[in-house]
């Protein structure tokens, strides 16, 4: 099954993606094609796997098997510098925000510019105040990461993800553990980027309210597969059993609810019955 | 069991290698953004100075009063001085330094990188195309390397100077004598450049071990606890194994 669309071009194509950490197989023959403008959204239970696929989509990790292409180029066979070259074109919000901690919010923010280009400071500083302001911090530039709330800190950090303007933008969990306001905020400023700056978008969450308010594909992934992919309204009238179970958050169906064990009498009155008791 | 171990501490050698030599390649771009390297010596180099002042004066002054009690039943107290400056120039100096630079310095080193490890912080440098060993480790490794040999030259010149208040102005060894059979028995090329070279070879094996046990450390709280523990301790057996070893290469 694949994340499909006739109509728009894919921006990334994974085919056959095999990975394993130590024992535990994570993928085994994973394909998925991300459109192009749009935003995607990758879910699944704990443990999936969803945050590794982000980080093989960012060149952090290798498969063992299997092709991961963006734009085109194979992420896994590209030397540093040419990897490095594809990282300048995309951003990554982290879960934790991830700032750099001995730097001030409007420090942070300039440090990929810094970094990679040498432009005169006024303009060094327009760009960021600009960013700033798209998310609503202009007034807080002089801060320290210490000094913001949680929901601050995300804000900050996707500003310095987009500060030079990539075309693909990824986001870990952005939903997670943020108040409602905050939430809304964060939820807005996904939306617009992806709808003014036409950024291709990755979202990773478990939040399905948010996410299906958002996404124009999801892609549910379970035990190493893809398990359904289509546009939200498909996925909530969807006949099978695991999306149902999924989407509507029921503790027990196709996953279930208690992780294996033996018979319950066994293990309460297994001990009394190895005395030479009877079950009366 | 013992196999396992085995390959597990050559894989671990094999690691630290890499890491050193990709944190060498790193020395063009200090030399070119000099001013992370001059934040690190600050951090580094300056905040260990309290620690080594204060432990080379007591070192010294202790040195000298046993080195008195010691002499004076051989009426030999005039070599005081050279007793002070052979033992700080040639052996403590050199490897104090080392050890309260590892304790001081290389845990603190360790603790910030297996910190920014566990907030993310390194992958997400990563991610925005800049090479965290070039931008973070080597401006810090290169500050160690510098900083311990100067710090090593200051424990050992004040460590000589209170030796002399303790000898001299208080147990009453005759300061002329004092100074001047040290100037006829310390070498410089022999003494203080054989122990500026181990305070060298200290410094990029502390700072290393410091560098490579916080970037490898696990990304939680105990795993960053465990690796600080692991880098003065693995500082201080390397340190000392160095400075046998070097002992016997230099002054035999």
């Amino acid at each position: 099954m694949g994340c499909d669309n006739i109509l728009s071009d894919t921006f990334i194509k994974i085919r056959d993606l095999h990975f394993s950490r130590g024992d535990r197989e994570i993928f085994s023959g994973v394909s998925l094609d991300i459109p192009t403008g749009k935003i995607t959204a990758i879910m699944g239970p704990s443990g999936t796997g969803k945050t590794t696929l982000l980080r093989m989509l960012g060149g952090q990790l290798q498969p063992s098997q299997g092709t991961v292409e963006v734009e085109g180029l194979d992420i896994a066979s590209l030397n540093r510098k040419d990897l490095y070259k594809a990282r300048r074109r995309m951003g990554m919000l982290f879960q934790s925000g991830a700032l750099l901690t001995d730097l001030s919010v409007f420090e942070n923010i300039a440090f990929p510019i810094r970094e990679h280009y040498n432009f005169r400071e006024s303009m060094v500083r327009d760009l960021v105040l600009l960013k700033l302001e798209l998310v609503g911090l202009r007034g807080a530039h002089a801060l320290m990461p210490a000094e913001l709330s949680g929901g601050m800190q995300r804000r900050v950090s996707l500003a310095r993800a987009i500060i030079l303007d990539p075309v693909l933008m990824m986001y870990d969990e952005p939903f997670t553990g943020l108040d409602p306001v905050t939430l809304g905020t964060i939820v807005t400023l996904i939306k617009e980027l992806n709808q003014s700056l036409g950024i291709t978008s990755v979202l990773v969450s478990h939040d399905i309210h948010e996410t299906f308010s958002i996404a124009d594909y999801v892609c549910i992934l379970s035990e190493g597969k893809v398990m359904a992919a289509g546009a939200p309204q498909e996925l909530m009238e969807s006949k099978s059993e695991f999306v149902q179970q999924f989407v509507q958050g029921k503790p027990d169906g196709p996953m279930p609810f208690h992780f294996p064990a033996g018979s319950l009498s066994n293990d309460l009155l297994g001990s009394k019955l190895e005395k030479g008791q009877h079950l009366s | 069991m013992i196999g396992a171990f085995a390959i597990n501490t050559v894989a671990s050698f094999g690691r630290a290698s890499i890491f050193l030599f990709q944190i060498i390649l790193g020395f063009k771009d200090v030399i070119l953004r000099s001013s992370l390297l001059i934040k690190e010596l600050y951090s580094v180099g300056v905040l260990s100075l309290l620690i080594i002042v204060f432990s080379a004066t007591f070192v010294g002054m202790v040195l000298s009063l046993l080195g008195y009690v010691t002499l004076v039943d051989f009426g030999a107290e005039s070599s005081l001085g050279v007793l002070v400056a052979l033992s700080l120039i040639r052996e403590l100096g050199p490897v104090l330094s080392a050890l309260l630079f590892s304790g001081r310095a290389g845990s603190a080193l360790t603790a910030e990188i297996g910190l920014m490890k566990a907030t993310e912080q390194l992958a997400s440098m990563e991610m925005m195309a800049v090479d965290p060993i070039r931008r973070i480790i080597s401006p810090r490794f290169f500050a160690g390397l510098i900083s311990l040999p100067l710090l090593t030259l200051l424990f050992m010149g004040i460590g000589i100077y209170s030796g002399y208040m303790v000898g001299s102005v208080w147990l009453g060894v005759d300061e002329g004598s004092f100074w001047s059979q040290m100037q006829s028995k310390v070498d410089f090329r022999g003494d203080v450049v054989n122990g500026l070279i181990k305070s060298v070879v200290f410094g990029f094996v502390v700072t290393w071990i410091a560098l490579y046990q916080g970037y490898n450390a696990y990304p939680t709280s105990e795993g960053v606890s465990r690796a600080t523990t692991n880098s003065v301790v693995y500082s201080a057996l390397a340190v000392l194994g160095l400075d046998f070893l070097l002992t016997a290469l230099m002054f035999m």
